[in-house]
């Protein structure tokens, strides 16, 4: 039996109001407060990347996991926002824990499930017996176009999963992915922010999608809404996640624990994910967590966990989820945030 | 603009914090040396240094060097490590105001600086109040 | 040994010289020297330099020094320890004599500073500093020195204000020098009102960039008599290194190695600071010269915020130190302040200091320091 040894989660302290972006752009920050259920997002510092996240964030996973990192067969980094085209961001991370030489890595990318990705594949090597211990870690610090709706949600964080079959802190009962072609949104090569279908982002792409991963995934373990505790969903938005619950068959209340993104915005490849380690920073042995990402492009993964008796043990050995969330803010002006975010054109 | 390879070489240390622990009287030395310049031993462990300690002394960096100007003004300081050993690195996720002699730190994993727009990217440690 | 006397000086006026190159700066000053020595050959050139190849991508300046100066086949050094590239200079100079290896030693220092952009300038000096371990993290030389600023502060009581009076002095001193590049006063106001550059370090507080050379000329105390020159004998001369990272200094609120050299040149001279009547030192920063008065012995450890405070190092106290206006007046192109600063010594014990001269100065110091106290060397110098 696999499943999760140990997880960590990283957010940055900087954040930006809904009603600072608003402001500069001339545009109804009520209006998207309400529309988006989303008040402030996570913005990056100049010296916080994906790379960097995803060392901290993969620090804390072994801080819970008690391992020793060279005993980690793979590491996996999954982002839209890899600090480099062509380099991956995988191999820093595998020295900076002190996983190297021995190891697989490889970097992915599929818009926000790139971190369920890793995950899905660590998992499968350990089942596998191919790797003893595997890291997988969804992070980004994703960039919407200035004035564009993505720009109040864009947020950054990260979370890493390490998977294996001893020590086991929730066990994977079983995975499902739905894939289609579905260009919902996209970023070509050399351009700087990403375009996408407006409402077409909705029901064709969003929806369908998270649907169809629920159901298969719930149809394989033959099981209800009511028999999950907790379900995570992918956030681009406060409300995407609470309807796609309602259209399920989920309650507020399950979705709650992991339901980040009104504080957070959306984290792209590190939003299921930080769902997953904000749930199980406070769920008890034996409750059953559905989480579902998704990915535009489109796709989602869908997994079943079960936790066990140790999460009580090694919960507090790192910072919990909605501590990093809540804990000493600091807000900025938009100027500050588009100098952090480079969307000031300086000299060459 | 260097070649990377003087910052891969450094990795070990600042990815890692590894330090070298002399064999012959015990002192540790970050970055590690090749002889000990108090017992004068050729011969080191390695050993990783404690990621929390206190600051010794700081200050703020208004005027930078290249590659650093973006991030003017940065906090910069000297923290003594919990297991004696002194190392130099920016001081971040803290307000100005709130910089002091003695305040306590521990070591986060950043983004140091980087090569223009189309060059190398250096990682490396940094202070955050604890 | 033999006894070294120095029979020339030759110094030009100092600030950024924008139509002077590096080599134009050097053979002008260094002819005025030679002109001051009345000597007609030079048997060997030293050259303190700190960073030529970074400021003006030129390298061996030993051989183009030589060459622009006519001297060609002379042998030339070009020698560097960081700021204190001059002094450095100064003392190899010496023991070429002292040791008879040569008689006629033409002593320069010389910094062309001004080509680079502020930025670049700022990396150039920051490469006397540990560059991976501290100019990898984004350090400078102002804020190095700002953290031993406050560390010094903290454990001692040093006040700002008290950092603020160097910089009062010192311009004070300076406007009387003609050559100095900032010869005029400041108050403490201006000062302490002045832009930060690394905090509580101010611009007031940091000697400028500038471009400017220094010349002496050394030779055998026997031939000086023989030319019937009046001659200023070096009587000590030392040096020390202490660690390059501020991190691994054992106190970085003391400048051992300035204590270190200066003991060494005062036991060669045979003298205690007390004998001594003026003091030229390393102000690069307001805090280095309260830290050096230290560090010589001429204030108590953890005192020389008082020292300055109370005058007792002002042009008319006990210990003046920095007649010349020092780094922060006077200027401060690197690889020549060492030798400026022994050019300044041997003027006043001459009695060529016009305004600025310190009455009845019979012994002097010079302390020349690199980096953040990574070395430091010292001379003293006595008139007959």
């Amino acid at each position: 039996m696999a499943g999760i040894v140990g997880y960590g989660a990283y957010i940055p302290r900087n954040r930006i109001k809904v009603e600072e972006i608003a402001k500069v752009w001339g545009a109804d920050a009520p209006g998207y407060k309400k529309g988006l259920m989303l008040e402030e997002k996570s913005v990056p510092s100049p010296d916080q990347d994906t790379i960097s996240m995803s060392v901290e964030a993969s620090k804390r996973a072994l801080k819970r996991a008690g391992i020793d990192p060279r005993e980690i067969g793979a590491v996996y980094v999954g982002s839209e926002s890899h600090p480099y085209a062509v380099k991956p961001s995988g191999t820093v991370l595998a020295e900076a824990i002190d996983a190297t030489p021995d190891v697989h890595t490889a970097d992915l990318e599929f818009a926000c499930k790139a971190g369920t990705e890793g995950m899905f594949i660590a998992l499968s090597l350990v089942q596998a017996g191919a790797i003893k211990y595997g890291l997988a870690v969804g992070a980004d610090t994703s960039q919407g176009a200035p004035g564009d709706a993505l720009e109040y949600s864009a947020a950054a964080g990260a979370a890493a999963f390490i998977f294996g079959k001893d020590g086991l802190v929730a066990e994977s009962v079983d995975t499902y992915s739905y894939t289609t072609d579905t260009p919902d949104f996209w970023r070509r090569e050399y351009q700087y922010y990403p375009q996408h279908g407006g409402r077409f982002t909705g029901d064709p792409a969003y929806f369908k999608h998270i649907t169809g991963a629920a159901r298969g995934m719930m149809a394989r373990v033959k099981m209800k809404p009511a028999d999950f505790d907790y379900v995570v969903f992918h956030q681009p938005n406060g409300k995407f996640p609470l309807r796609a619950g309602e259209i399920l068959g989920f309650t507020k209340k399950q979705i709650e624990p992991g339901w980040l993104v009104p504080k957070l915005g959306n984290t792209y490849s590190g939003s299921s994910p930080l769902g997953l380690t904000a749930t199980l920073d406070i769920a008890k042995p034996g409750d059953m967590i559905l989480v579902v990402s998704y990915g535009s492009g489109a796709g989602s993964d869908a997994f079943v966990f079960k936790v066990t008796k140790r999460i009580d043990e090694v919960r507090d050995l790192a910072p919990r989820t909605r501590f990093l969330l809540d804990n000493d803010k600091n807000y900025l002006e938009y100027g500050v945030y588009a100098k952090y975010r480079r969307k000031i054109r300086k000299a060459e | 603009m260097p070649t990377p390879s003087r910052s891969w070489r450094e990795i070990p240390q600042r990815y890692r914090l590894e330090a070298g622990k002399c064999k012959g009287c015990g002192a540790v030395f970050f970055p590690p040396r090749v002889v000990c310049p108090q017992c004068g031993s050729r011969e080191f462990g390695k050993t990783r240094l404690a990621g929390s300690g206190k600051l010794l002394t700081y200050t703020i960096i208004r005027v930078a060097p290249r590659q650093f100007e973006d991030q003017a003004p940065y906090a910069v300081g000297i923290a003594e490590l919990d297991d004696g050993v002194r190392l130099t690195a920016q001081v971040v996720d803290c307000d100005f105001s709130a910089l002091a002699v003695g305040m306590r730190v521990t070591i986060e994993f950043r983004r140091i600086s980087e090569e223009g727009e189309a060059g190398a990217i250096y990682y490396g440690y940094k202070f955050v109040p604890e | 040994m033999r006894d070294v006397v120095a029979i020339g000086v030759g110094m030009t006026k100092w600030g950024e010289l924008w139509e002077k190159s590096l080599r134009t700066i050097f053979v002008e000053t260094a002819l005025l020297a030679i002109d001051d020595a009345g000597v007609d050959r030079i048997d060997s050139m030293v050259v303190g330099c700190m960073s030529s190849g970074l400021f003006v991508g030129q390298e061996h300046l030993g051989s183009m020094l030589a060459d622009y100066l006519g001297r060609i086949p002379v042998p030339a050094a070009r020698v560097e320890s960081a700021c204190s590239s001059g002094g450095l200079a100064l003392r190899q100079g010496f023991i070429e004599v002292a040791s008879g290896i040569s008689d006629i030693v033409l002593v320069g220092g010389v910094e062309k500073m001004t080509d680079l952009t502020g930025c670049e300038t700022t990396f150039a000096l920051g490469t006397a500093a540990d560059q991976e371990y501290e100019g990898f993290h984004g350090l400078t030389f102002p804020g190095l020195y700002a953290m031993m600023a406050v560390a010094h502060m903290h454990k001692y009581g040093t006040t700002r204000e008290q950092l603020a009076q160097v910089a009062v002095k010192n311009h004070d001193n300076g406007s009387k020098n003609p050559l100095a590049q900032f010869p005029f006063k400041v108050t403490v106001d201006a000062v302490l009102n002045s832009v930060l550059v690394a905090d509580p370090l101010r611009i007031l507080d940091c000697s400028p960039i500038t471009d400017g050379a220094a010349a002496v000329v050394l030779c055998p105390a026997e031939m000086a008599r023989k030319l019937k020159k009046p001659a200023v004998r070096i009587t000590g001369s030392g040096q020390a290194t202490d660690t390059i990272a501020l991190s691994s200094r054992q106190d970085i609120t003391w400048l051992e190695s300035t204590h270190l050299a200066a003991q060494k040149a005062l036991a060669m001279a045979g003298r205690k600071i007390e004998d001594l009547h003026l003091f030229e030192v390393h102000d690069c920063f307001t805090i280095a010269e309260i830290m050096v008065t230290e560090a010589l012995g001429i204030a108590e450890r953890g005192r020389g915020g008082r020292a300055v405070e109370e005058g007792l190092t002002s042009l008319k106290g006990r210990y003046p130190v920095n007649p010349s206006g020092g780094l922060k007046a006077k200027g401060h192109p690197v690889g020549a302040t060492g030798v400026a600063q022994a050019v300044e010594v041997i003027k006043q014990l001459r009695g060529e200091a016009g305004e600025r001269q310190v009455k009845g100065a019979k012994r002097g110091l010079t302390q020349n320091m690199g980096g953040t106290g990574g070395s430091s060397v010292v001379h003293v110098f006595e008139a007959d």
